[in-house]
C-alpha cells in the first residue's frame, strides 16, 4: 500500500539527521533515513563524555535512538547520498551509491565534518613519533578507561595542542572549529581526574568559551583541577633519547621561547567538511563557502537553505557546531522543511 | 629508533622533485672552495668517471653573490641580474639542466625563480637589466638542482660501486650519523627540497644506501646558526656558536660517530665552532670526547668509493677524521696528510681536534 | 653554561633566553598557591598591570611575575617583586578574583625564602 504521507529523504545519519528524522516522523511524515556507515549516530559514537558538564555521550545517543525508533523512520545504512535534483513538479530525485534512486518530497543534507587529518601538520610528527595522538583517539582511550603511553607505561605529562588544522593559513583552512577549545579543558580535567599525578599543559592561541558553561568550566579547570594554560603556538615536535617528546612553544606571556618534554602531546584537531559531503555538493550543484561548508541561504536568518527548492542543510555540513546547536539547527531545518512542504 | 617509518616515507612521497639525469650545468660554491676545496673536485670526479655524466663548467661563471644578499650590501635587482648572466652561460653552452654547488646558491636560484613565476615583470626587468649591462640573453633554465640531489638520485649506483660501506668494521653495525640539511635547501620553498622541509629525505637516502643510520635528536632542524648577516660582524659570531653548540649539546647523547651535511657553511661552521667551543669551554663533543668529523656528502662518497681522504682535502678540516677512518676500515697514513704530491710539505694546522 | 674562558676571538657565546621547563624549579609557585590558591585563577588577562602604580613607573609587571613563576624562572623576579607599593589597585580589576596584593606579598615572602636556602 502506497503511503499517502509526504516522504523526506534525510542524507547523513549524525546527530543533525537523526533529530530530524525524528522531529519530522513526529509530525507526520515518512523519513527514510541515509547513513554510510554501519550504525547511525555519526561522531557521537566516538565520543566518551560531553562538554560542559561531562556527562555520559551515552545518554544523547540513547535519545537519538528512541528519536529514530518512530514507525515513520526507516534507517538505511552502508549506503550514500550521491546526487540530488529538484525536478520541476516538485518531487526531488535522490541517487543512492549501490545505484538505486529515490523520490522525495523533499531532502535534507546533513553529510556532517570530518576531522582534520593531523599527518598534515608535518612539524608535530603525527603517525611518525609515538604518542602523538588527536583528540578522538584521547576520546578512544577515556571509552577503555585507560590513557597510557604507547607502550603502556603511565605519562607524567601530557600537552594538549590547539588549532590543529583550524585558523592556519598553511593547511587551507582559515576558519576556528569553535568546540576543540572547550574540547581541551574538558579532555584536560577528566585526564586528571584518572591520573592525579599527571601534570597538563594546554597550548592555546585564544581560549574560544563561547557557550554555556564553558567559560566556567575552564576557571574550574584551572582552580580545581591544576590544570596548565600556555599561550603560544607549538611550532614542532621531536623526540630526545628517552623517547620523550620535545616541544618548542613561545610563551608569548612571558615574551621568551619555552622548551618541555611530553609524555603525549594530544592535537586538538579540527572540523572541516566531509568528503562525501563534498562529492554530493558537487554532483548536485550546492554552493560551498570558502571555508569549503556549504553555503546557505542567509547568515541570520536563512541558514537552513540550500536556494534549491525542497532541499535544505541541516548541521555541521554548514559550519562547525557543538551538539547543542546541532539539535537545535536540525529542528530549524524540520521547520523550514515542513513550512515548505505544507505550503504546496 | 622510536617512530613510525612508514609515517616518514609517506611524507617524502609526498615531496618528490625531478632530478635530471644528465648533462649538468654545474656552478660552484664560494665557501666551498675556499674551505672544502676537494670536495667540488672530488664531485665532478664522482659525476664524470664514476658515473659517466657530463658535467660542464664555465669558468666566466661568478660568485652568486648570495652572502652579499644575505648580508643587506647586494641589491635583491642585481642579484637577479648576475644569476641570470650564469643562465646566460649556461644557455650558450646549451645547457637546461643545472647543478648548484651551495646551499645558499639554491636557495637563491629558487627564490629568484619562484619571483620570476610569480611576478613576470621582474623577469622582463632581468632581461632588460642584463642586456644592458652585458649584451647578453637567457633561457630560464628548465631545471635547477642542488648537486646533493643530484648524488641521491645515483646514491644506488654509488652503493653499488662502493669500497666501503658506512659500518663500523670491527662491530658490523652501521655507523650513527647525524644529517644536517642547510635551511635554504627546503625551508624557504618545501617543495623545492627533497622530502619537505619537516622531514628532509636527500642526506638520509645517501647514509642509509651506503649502510649508515641516521640519528634524529630534537634540534635536528635547528639552523646551525651561519646566517651571514650576523657573522660578517666579528662581534655578533656569538650568535653562531650559539646556535652550533645547541645543536651540538642535543646529539651528544647519541654519541653519533660523525655529521653529514649538504651546505658548505654548515660543514663549515659545524666543523670550527667545535674547535671555538674547546678553546672557550674545553668541551669537546663526541664518542670519547674526541670531537665528531663533519664531512659534506661528496667527502662522504668520495670515502664510500674508495678515493684518498688526503687526496680530496679531509685532512684540512678542524675535527680531524682518523678515528672515523679507522672505523670503517679506510686506510689513510696520517703521516701523508700534509705532505704534497711531489713530497714537500704543505702548511699544518695548528690545534687540531684529535690531530 | 657559556664559561667564556678566553675572550682572544672577539665575540661571547650568546646567553640562551629558553625557559626550560624541564630544569626550572617551581617551589616559589608552589609556596604560594599553597598560601593564596586563588593565584591558580589567574589568566594573564593584564588588568591589574595595567592599573597597577608601580608598574606606571618602574619595570614592576604583574601580569609577566605571575607567569614567571609559574614558568619556575626566579631569576628576573628578585627584585622586581619589593617594588609593589601594596595599593591594592589590582585588586579591584581582576575579573577571576585573585587576591592579587596577597599573591605578591607571599612571592616576596617566597623568594626571600628561596634566598635563605629554607624553601
Amino acid at each position: 500500500m502506497k503511503s499517502t504521507l509526504k516522504h523526506v529523504i534525510v542524507a547523513g545519519g549524525g546527530v543533525a539527521g537523526m533529530e530530524a528524522a525524528g522531529s519530522l516522523a513526529e509530525m507526520g511524515y515518512r523519513v527514510t533515513l541515509v547513513e554510510k556507515g554501519e550504525d547511525p549516530g555519526g561522531h557521537l559514537l566516538q565520543w566518551h563524555a560531553l562538554f560542559p558538564d561531562r556527562r555520559p555521550a551515552d545518554e544523547v545517543r540513547s535519545y537519538l535512538r528512541k528519536r529514530i525508533g518512530h514507525h515513520n523512520v526507516s534507517v538505511i545504512t552502508r549506503t550514500t547520498v550521491e546526487k540530488i535534483k529538484h525536478h520541476p513538479g516538485g518531487t526531488v530525485s535522490v541517487n543512492l551509491s549501490g545505484g538505486t534512486e529515490e523520490k522525495a518530497d523533499a531532502v535534507i543534507v546533513a553529510t556532517g565534518f570530518e576531522l582534520f587529518d593531523a599527518r598534515r601538520k608535518e612539524e608535530y610528527g603525527y603517525g611518525i613519533y609515538d604518542n602523538v595522538i588527536t583528540s578522538a583517539e584521547l576520546e578512544a582511550m577515556f571509552n577503555r578507561g585507560r590513557v597510557a603511553k604507547a607502550d603502556s607505561t603511565v605519562p607524567h605529562r601530557i600537552g594538549l595542542i590547539h588549532c590543529v588544522g583550524s585558523r592556519d593559513e598553511k593547511v587551507n583552512n582559515n576558519h576556528c572549529s569553535k568546540v576543540c577549545c572547550v574540547t581541551a579543558v574538558k579532555q584536560a580535567i577528566e585526564i586528571r581526574k584518572m591520573l592525579p599525578s599527571c601534570e597538563i599543559f594546554c597550548f592555546y592561541m585564544d581560549m574560544r568559551m563561547y557557550g554555556p558553561y564553558y567559560e566556567e568550566l575552564y576557571r574550574e579547570s584551572q582552580e580545581i583541577h591544576n590544570v596548565n594554560f600556555i599561550r603560544g603556538k607549538v611550532s614542532e615536535a621531536s623526540v630526545n633519547i628517552n623517547n620523550r617528546l620535545v616541544i618548542k612553544v613561545e610563551d608569548t606571556l612571558a615574551g621568551r621561547p619555552l622548551r618541555m618534554e611530553l609524555d603525549i602531546m594530544v592535537l586538538m584537531v579540527g572540523m572541516e567538511m566531509a568528503e562525501a559531503g563534498t562529492r554530493l555538493a558537487e554532483a548536485s550543484g550546492f554552493k560551498r563557502g570558502i571555508n569549503r561548508f556549504l553555503e546557505t541561504g542567509d547568515h541570520h536568518y536563512g541558514n537552513n537553505l540550500s536556494g534549491i527548492r525542497g532541499v535544505f542543510y541541516a548541521g555541521t555540513c554548514t559550519a562547525p557546531m557543538n551538539i547543542t546547536d546541532t539539535i537545535s539547527h536540525a529542528r530549524a531545518a524540520v521547520a523550514e522543511t515542513v513550512r515548505y512542504l505544507d505550503g504546496r | 629508533m622510536y617512530m613510525k617509518p612508514e609515517g616518514k616515507k609517506r611524507i617524502w612521497a609526498e615531496y618528490q622533485k625531478e632530478i635530471p639525469d644528465d648533462h649538468f650545468f654545474y656552478v660552484r660554491s664560494c665557501i666551498r672552495q675556499t674551505f672544502f676545496a676537494g670536495s667540488e673536485q672530488i664531485f665532478l670526479k664522482i659525476m664524470r668517471d664514476d658515473l659517466g655524466k657530463d658535467v660542464f663548467e664555465d669558468p666566466r661563471h661568478t660568485t652568486c653573490t648570495g652572502i652579499g644578499y644575505h648580508g643587506d650590501v647586494v641589491p635583491f635587482e642585481t642579484i637577479q641580474a648576475v644569476v641570470a648572466r650564469h643562465f646566460s652561460l649556461a644557455t650558450e653552452a646549451g645547457y637546461r639542466h643545472i647543478a648548484i654547488s651551495c646551499v645558499t646558491s639554491f636557495g637563491i636560484y629558487t627564490e629568484i625563480l619562484e619571483t620570476w613565476k610569480h611576478f613576470p615583470e621582474t623577469l622582463e626587468r632581468t632581461r632588460e637589466d642584463l642586456y644592458k649591462a652585458t649584451g647578453r640573453t637567457f633561457d630560464v633554465p628548465e631545471t635547477i638542482s642542488h648537486a646533493s640531489d643530484i648524488i641521491y638520485k645515483f646514491r644506488d649506483e654509488i652503493a653499488r660501486k662502493a669500497k666501503y660501506n658506512l659500518v663500523d668494521l670491527a662491530t658490523g653495525k652501521p655507523l650513527k650519523v647525524v644529517e644536517h640539511i642547510g635551511c635554504h635547501y627546503a625551508k624557504m620553498f618545501p617543495k623545492h627540497g627533497i622530502g619537505g622541509a619537516e622531514f628532509p629525505h636527500v642526506l638520509i637516502g645517501m647514509v642509509e644506501s651506503w649502510g649508515g643510520n641516521v640519528i634524529d635528536y630534537p634540534e635536528r632542524r635547528h639552523c646551525c646558526g651561519f646566517g651571514f648577516r650576523q657573522y660578517l660582524v666579528q662581534a655578533n659570531r656569538g650568535y653562531s656558536i650559539f646556535a652550533s653548540r645547541k645543536k651540538f649539546e642535543s646529539m651528544e647523547p647519541y654519541r653519533p660517530d660523525m655529521i653529514i651535511a649538504n651546505c658548505p657553511g654548515c660543514a663549515m661552521f659545524m666543523d670550527r665552532w667545535q674547535y671555538t667551543i674547546n678553546e672557550i669551554d674545553c668541551i669537546t663533543y663526541g664518542a670519547d670526547g674526541q670531537g665528531i668529523p663533519v664531512l659534506t656528502y661528496e667527502e662522504v662518497a668520495g670515502l664510500v668509493l674508495g678515493y684518498d681522504p688526503w687526496e680530496f682535502g679531509l685532512q684540512y678540516h678542524n675535527v680531524q677524521s682518523l678515528p672515523l677512518l679507522r672505523r670503517m676500515g679506510i686506510k689513510a697514513d696520517p703521516a701523508r696528510r700534509f705532505l704534497a704530491k711531489d713530497g714537500s710539505r704543505l702548511p699544518e694546522p695548528a690545534n687540531l681536534i684529535n690531530g | 653554561m657559556s664559561i667564556n674562558r678566553s675572550n682572544r676571538f672577539g665575540f661571547v657565546i650568546s646567553p640562551s633566553r629558553l625557559i626550560d621547563y624541564d630544569t626550572s624549579d617551581r617551589k616559589v609557585r608552589d609556596y604560594v598557591t599553597l598560601r593564596e590558591p586563588s593565584f591558580k585563577l589567574c589568566f594573564a588577562c593584564g588588568g591589574c598591570t595595567a592599573t597597577c602604580t608601580a608598574g606606571q613607573h618602574t619595570s614592576f609587571n604583574l601580569r609577566r611575575m605571575n607567569t614567571y613563576i609559574r614558568r619556575g624562572e626566579i631569576e628576573p623576579l628578585r627584585e622586581e617583586v619589593t617594588r609593589c607599593m601594596l595599593c591594592g589597585k589590582c585588586l579591584l580589576v581582576c575579573p577571576r578574583g585573585v587576591n592579587t596584593r596577597n599573591v605578591v606579598a607571599v612571592a616576596a615572602e617566597a623568594i626571600s625564602k628561596l634566598e635563605r636556602n629554607e624553601l
